[in-house]
């Protein structure tokens, strides 16, 4: 291909497609991604089905599994209701489902996987559906002449000269959304590569403590910021009174 | 126009220069980090809040640097210009 010293010695992160099919006349390929997807998400639900099984007999003292259970919503409960306050009830379901999803598809580096948040076609919906959201409970908290006031906000609503300017802002919400989750974990894989196939045989366990920093805290950090961020721009919308 | 391999080489070059893009995150980060030991500091009570504050707004200062890398990335591997 003529990539130069990238491409050339062993070191490859891009995306692989395993096998394509027809889909209504198009060539629809089945990617790393989607594998490594179904991988984690098979994962997960085997996880809730045994927590749910367990929680079904839940004992009043919580031993060994229903501990760890507990500890999980827990945490996800507390950081849904630190942010958002009372209106946190109708939201955690869903931020906490987003959190330990992104959590584990950024953690999957760790075993080999590529992980599917290093894909740009994962992220992006994550992004849109935050934007659903914000959008869905901005119409449905706030009279309309509250959002034109809103949506021309430096100047009277009869003067709409900064409407484009913030129509804008609000559309550059999810793709920058997106695109931060996106670029720390491709950085992390392309760094990761990068270290495994251009220094092939010094990589001995040392690289573990990249993998520590690129995979464990950056992707906790990143993962921690999606959900903090979703919350945030929820709650503004939804304002204080409810 | 120009031979492929040229645009590419300039592409190479177009993409290391992307990547200064890193310098402002790096003075802002710090900034941020600075500020929060200073408010640590003052206040340790507040330690979680404080490093919970600071690393959302790190990484919220990250996303231009990233969108430096994103645009070597794409220079580097997409070539659109080729």
């Amino acid at each position: 291909m003529g990539q130069g010293i990238l491409l050339s010695d062993g070191v490859d992160f891009m995306i692989k497609g395993v096998f394509k099919y027809r889909f209504f006349g198009h060539e629809v390929w089945i990617t790393t991604t989607h594998i490594c997807m179904l991988i984690i998400l098979a994962c997960l639900i085997i996880f809730a089905m045994i927590a749910g099984h367990k929680m079904k007999k839940a004992q009043e003292v919580p031993t060994g599994f229903q501990n760890v259970v507990e500890l999980i919503v827990e945490k996800l409960d507390g950081m849904a209701h630190s942010t958002m306050g009372s209106s946190a009830k109708k939201f955690a379901n869903y931020i906490g489902t987003v959190f330990i999803f992104i959590l584990i598809s950024n953690f999957s580096g760790l075993l080999g996987l590529r992980p599917p948040t290093a894909d740009y076609g994962v992220t992006l919906p994550l992004g849109i559906i935050t934007f659903m959201l914000i959008h869905i409970n901005q119409f449905k908290y706030n009279k309309p002449k509250a959002i034109w006031k809103d949506m021309c906000s430096p100047l009277p609503s009869w003067l709409p000269i900064w409407l484009p300017i913030n129509i804008i802002s609000e559309l550059a919400v999810p793709i920058s959304l997106s695109l931060r989750l996106f670029a720390n974990v491709l950085s992390g894989t392309v760094m990761m590569a990068l270290v495994y196939g251009l220094l092939r045989m010094v990589a001995i366990a040392w690289p573990a403590v990249l993998h520590a920093y690129f995979d464990l805290f950056s992707g906790a950090i990143q993962t921690y910021v999606f959900c903090m961020l979703t919350m945030t721009y929820i709650k503004n919308q939804i304002g204080e009174e409810t | 126009m120009f031979d492929a391999n040229f645009i590419k080489g300039c592409s190479a070059i177009g993409a290391g220069l992307a990547v200064i893009a890193g310098i402002g995150p790096g003075v802002g980060q710090g900034i941020a980090a600075g500020l929060g030991a200073n408010a640590v500091g003052r206040n340790p009570g507040a330690k979680s809040d404080i490093t919970s504050t600071m690393l959302l707004g790190q990484a919220v200062a990250e996303t231009t640097g990233l969108y430096g890398l994103l645009v070597a990335m794409l220079l580097l591997f997409v070539q659109p210009l080729v």
